[in-house]
């Protein structure tokens, strides 16, 4: 019992907050923007990068660098919308999401160009984890969960609790009534991909600390974040948040060995089960897991 | 001499392997609106299905099977056309952008099976032994009489897919691209020929997967990558026309030359420079997409709609 918490949920539960954080940023851009956002995973790898930019730089450790990966990676967002997707605005958003990947690759080239293609880590040597009853936890999984419960915690008092907040959640659900009453419908895009970047700089961090910092960190789980958002019912940040955290349970206990020895599925197919999970919503709930629950 | 011929020979190969992929996502996407994002897989499904049937036997993965190209190259459009099948019957009843994300999923999914499915595929050593036709020609012919092949087959796809256009099939398909309500509510049922575009055009994906095998001689998990295999393509026909098959393959023509070009001279850098100019290429491909949709959305050539 206690190895399948200790080896299997904890894990879970830290991968299914990186999840959590990256799918309600997507989710959020797309409620607000009506396109899928495919470059949504290179953001990611853009903040982790600048984080390691910090770390060298100010030798401050990750987790002091965390402003600094947000702040770098806003910029980068809202360039891209004012040199690429605003202009296509009125574009369909086929269009849009082909846009997207380019930005994608653009951003993936300028990293590879600066960094190189070889994994990097922002700090070494072993950090003893915590034990409290037989249960063992890794200290960086413990600041992951607490550090993503806090920025889901900020986003959610911006959302609901700011004028700003409720006029992105209007423009959400009624872009055209959002519009005709009067909400600064440019403002409100630039604000939503803020909130985005910054989330999924956040989520390129944790990510890059629990494993290695790569060129193609955040593409690769840019399927898992777009399943979280489906599964939670796209363009709602909360049910995207829970949608990751459910699929990063899943994905870690899917290697579980239920059966007697064998693992429930070989953990090489582990990245495939965030693809499962999407055809199955696309097939029994399209709408999401969530709709019509508040 | 020679050299320079069968360099010349080489690239004006892979330029017909690119325009038959450029046609099969112009069915797709030019005239269906279909977005698909994972050009990838179906490659690989076709790639590996002819190579499977084709190569000498090994221990290392099943088969080969030994089998003459021209049995297995229909079979390799097939085992395109029958990945495309679920995932299209899935997605294509909902929203547009979830074939494109379903796509990329299928194309991750085809990337680690073939790269853990030792026994059927070789595993990361990949499955080398591939037979190209006309090899036995020696060179610089055998190069030439592969490269007529390829053009051979590239010309009966683009007949064949111009035949579509002009059809009465091509026109509802497009009049589901263009007003999907309009369509319904003329009795056509939107799915129906939305999936049959999709699966038509992943055959063609298909097919040209295993020409790349076959002139590879060689087909392994890290024969292809998203970049050259997805998104290339999507460069390419945006850039040569979505929705007219000339602008297709003139697209994958004018494409492949630049990056071939850009490839050689990066080639002339030294060592460190020259990868580094890889990346200057991938972000100024990605820039000339942004500025082809920005400027010109229609490509070099525009969608010209039969009367």
């Amino acid at each position: 019992m206690l190895e399948l918490v200790n080896f299997y949920l904890i894990p879970g539960l830290v991968l299914g907050a990186i999840y959590a954080l990256a799918a309600a940023g997507l989710s959020l851009a797309y409620g607000v923007l009506r396109f899928a956002h495919f470059a949504h995973g290179d953001l990611m790898t853009w903040g982790a990068y600048a984080a390691l930019v910090a770390v060298g730089a100010l030798g401050i450790s990750a987790w002091v660098a965390l402003p600094l990966a947000v702040l770098a990676t806003i910029p980068v967002a809202l360039a891209a919308d004012r040199a690429f997707y605003g202009p296509l605005r009125r574009a369909q958003p086929a269009v849009l999401l082909i846009s997207s990947f380019g930005v994608a690759l653009m951003i993936r080239a300028v990293v590879y160009f600066v960094w190189g293609p070889t994994p990097q880590a922002y700090a070494r040597g072993f950090t003893p984890p915590l034990v409290f009853e037989g249960m063992r936890i890794q200290q960086r999984h413990l600041m992951i969960l607490a550090g993503a419960a806090l920025a889901a915690f900020a986003a959610h008092l911006l959302l609901s609790r700011t004028r700003a907040g409720r006029a992105m959640r209007a423009m959400a659900d009624d872009p055209d009534l959002a519009r005709v009453t009067g909400v600064p419908v440019e403002g409100v895009i630039r604000l939503a991909w803020a909130v985005s970047a910054g989330l999924a700089a956040i989520a390129g961090v944790f990510l890059a600390i629990d494993t290695q910092l790569t060129p193609n960190l955040g593409f690769n789980i840019l399927l898992a974040a777009f399943a979280a958002a489906i599964l939670g019912g796209i363009g709602r940040p909360w049910g995207a948040a829970l949608g990751g955290l459910l699929l990063g349970v899943a994905e870690e206990m899917s290697t579980y060995p239920l059966l007697g020895g064998a693992p429930l599925l070989e953990p090489a197919y582990k990245t495939g089960v965030a693809f499962a999970l999407l055809v199955l919503v696309l097939i029994f709930r399209p709408q999401g897991l969530f709709r019509g629950m508040g | 001499m020679e050299a320079a011929l069968l360099y010349t020979v080489t690239m004006l190969t892979l330029a017909g392997i690119y325009a038959a992929l450029t046609l099969g996502l112009n069915l797709q996407w030019g005239v269906t609106g279909l977005m698909n994002f994972g050009v990838l897989g179906f490659v690989a499904a076709g790639a590996y299905t002819s190579a499977l049937l084709t190569a000498v036997p090994s221990g290392t993965h099943l088969g080969g099977f030994g089998w003459p190209w021209w049995l297995a190259w229909p079979l390799a459009a097939l085992a395109g056309a029958l990945l495309a099948l679920p995932v299209g019957a899935i997605s294509l009843r909902l929203r547009a952008d979830y074939l494109a994300i379903a796509t990329i999923g299928i194309a991750e999914i085809v990337r680690l099976f073939v790269r853990n499915e030792d026994w059927l595929t070789g595993g990361p050593l990949g499955i080398s032994g591939i037979p190209r036709p006309f090899e036995d020609l020696g060179q610089p012919w055998g190069a030439v009489a592969y490269l007529l092949l390829v053009a051979g087959v590239v010309a009966l796809l683009y007949a064949m897919a111009e035949a579509t256009a002009k059809s009465p099939f091509g026109r509802t398909l497009r009049a589901i691209r263009d007003d999907e309500d309009a369509a319904k509510a003329s009795g056509r049922n939107p799915a129906a020929f939305r999936l049959q575009a999709f699966v038509l055009g992943a055959a063609c994906m298909g097919l040209a997967g295993a020409m790349l095998a076959h002139f590879f001689k060689f087909m392994g998990p890290d024969a292809l990558d998203p970049v050259t295999a997805t998104f290339l393509v999507w460069v390419m026909l945006i850039a040569g026309g979505s929705g007219n098959n000339r602008g297709a393959v003139l697209g994958a023509v004018a494409i492949w030359a630049i990056w071939a070009a850009t490839d050689w001279l990066a080639g002339q850098l030294p060592g460190e420079l020259a990868t580094r100019a890889a990346y200057i290429r991938l972000f100024l491909i990605g820039l000339a997409l942004q500025l082809i949709l920005l400027y010109r959305p229609q490509g070099l050539i525009g969608e010209r709609l039969p009367r």
